[in-house]
């Protein structure tokens, strides 16, 4: 049995809940060492808590495209997860919302002349914004009833909103920093795998 | 010039806490708003509570030791910062290399209490111990026909991540019109808290000009120029459209980014709120430097 035969029949034993337990704890273990200024929240807990909410939000969505690609190169089945990690990629989104309407900027109309006056806002908001259908379709009564075709090509924005979340933090940053450029590069190398393949498919 | 700073006190005369603290408040720079404040409760002056040494050093933007606010702590004990020279160039009396205890020999070093206000909408109150940087320049003798001074931070690049990294076209440079060096806010700090200057501060020896985002205080400094040509200033070299020569703190000018409007003191946990940034960060007295000047424009 190869190595991602065994990983996957370890992995068949583990319930897709999990990822939202270890979410919500990951969530709140934070907002826990924020509110008591530990470790990175040592001294300005609300800026960090921000980026921190909004970075694993982006690895999420980076592991939920990654799922069918890592599917076809190594055999690693995590498919059954996916949902949940999309679903949770959101939950972190709209903490990261949260935190910055409520902690950060601290007025409604600050919200808004925020998202309408700062590009980088925007576009952190656009992505937020399309990732509310795709969590609130995330249940199988919404496939049924979208009928499968339809609900495949609908989850498609997750890389539109993938790709806005990059450039989003790509944005915010000051000088030339990596991080922001590796998210886009690898979201939008991974969109250029999906694209040829599906050229393959049509093709075949 | 506004007017003359004078200092005599010594450590003598630092009995009362309360008392201490009043005088460091006065000699915030606000002598007259500062009076004010303490007969009829200005807001600016009631919150001039310094920030702890714990929090001016840990929370810092070095982008030569890394981009994230810790990084400066973790990474700046490979600063070397013994023996320390200054290049002091152009259009000065005594150019030449000092030795940094050369330099500053014979200048007093006072306590400056001092808001500080981050270009990314922070800001905390630091108390300095620190040199008039009019001082130095008049002790290396300013010729006449010069007009600005441009700073150079140093740059070891095996002991700095960030310049490895090439987040910013190092050496980080500075400058400031002759007028904003020579006024007396203007001071060139080499300890916090009567501590020596830790590295992630701007160790061994850093600018500190309040009225300005904080970028502007450009830390271990190794060159300083007199020049009569607007020196090349590195955030603006990286974005001219964000960073302007000046940069003053003014709350009417947002960053094309983010608002400058109001900022988050340091130190409030996480349901701190914001507070009103004011014009000049609070030093009014450096409005006069700008007399005639579009500060929409000149920024």
């Amino acid at each position: 049995m190869s190595a991602s035969q065994t990983l996957n029949g370890g992995l068949r034993r583990v319930p897709a809940w999990t990822i939202y337990i270890v979410g919500a704890v990951y969530a709140v273990w934070e907002f826990w060492r924020a509110l008591n200024q530990i470790g990175p929240y040592l001294v300005e807990p609300i800026n960090v808590l921000e980026r921190a909410y909004g970075e694993i939000a982006l690895i999420l969505l980076v592991a939920g495209l990654m799922v069918t690609p890592l599917r076809k190169w190594t055999g690693v089945n995590l498919i059954k997860f996916r949902r949940a990690i999309g679903v949770t990629a959101f939950f972190f989104v709209l903490a990261h919302f949260l935190v910055f309407a409520i902690l950060d900027v601290q007025s409604v109309s600050s919200v808004w002349t925020e998202i309408v006056k700062r590009p980088y806002v925007t576009v952190g908001m656009a992505s937020f914004l399309m990732l509310i259908p795709l969590a609130v379709t995330s249940n199988n009564l919404s496939v049924r009833k979208l009928g499968a075709a339809t609900w495949r090509k609908m989850h498609k924005l997750t890389y539109p909103a993938a790709i806005l979340g990059a450039i989003h933090y790509l944005w915010l940053v000051k000088g030339f920093q990596l991080e922001p450029i590796i998210y886009l590069v690898v979201i939008l190398g991974l969109l250029a795998a999906r694209m040829k393949w599906n050229r393959a498919q049509a093709m075949a | 010039m506004a007017y003359r700073w004078t200092n005599n006190l010594t450590k003598a005369d630092i009995t009362p806490k309360a008392a201490y603290l009043n005088r460091r408040q006065i000699l915030a720079g606000t002598i007259g708003l500062g009076a004010i404040g303490l007969a009829g409760g200005a807001s600016a002056q009631d919150a001039l509570e310094p920030n702890t040494l714990e929090e001016i050093t840990s929370y810092n933007n070095f982008y030569e030791f890394g981009t994230g606010k810790s990084d400066p702590a973790d990474n700046a004990h490979k600063l070397v910062t013994s023996p320390w020279s200054i290049k002091v160039d152009g259009m000065v009396d005594n150019p030449g290399t000092y030795a940094l205890d050369d330099l500053l020999a014979g200048l007093s070093v006072e306590d400056r209490l001092y808001r500080f206000r981050c270009v990314e909408a922070w800001s905390m109150v630091i108390p300095w111990n620190g040199i008039e940087m009019a001082d130095i320049l008049n002790k290396v003798g300013v010729q006449s026909g010069a007009k600005y001074v441009a700073f150079e931070t140093v740059v070891q690049p095996e002991n700095m991540i960030g310049v490895q990294r090439r987040v910013l076209d190092f050496p980080y440079v500075e400058g400031l019109r002759l007028d904003e060096a020579m006024h007396p806010l203007t001071i060139m700090a080499t300890g916090i808290y009567d501590e020596p200057m830790a590295n992630q501060n701007g160790a061994p020896i850093r600018l500190v000009v309040p009225w300005k985002y904080g970028f502007k205080s450009i830390k271990s400094i190794v060159g300083i120029t007199l020049t009569d040509q607007e020196p090349p200033t590195s955030w603006n070299k990286a974005n001219a459209r964000e960073y302007g020569f000046y940069s003053n703190v003014n709350p009417t000018v947002d960053h094309p980014r983010w608002s400058q409007a109001s900022e988050r003191r340091i130190g409030g946990g996480l349901f701190a709120s914001r507070q009103d940034t004011l014009m000049f960060n609070g030093y009014p007295e450096v409005a006069s430097l700008y007399e005639g000047q579009d500060l929409t424009v000149d920024i």
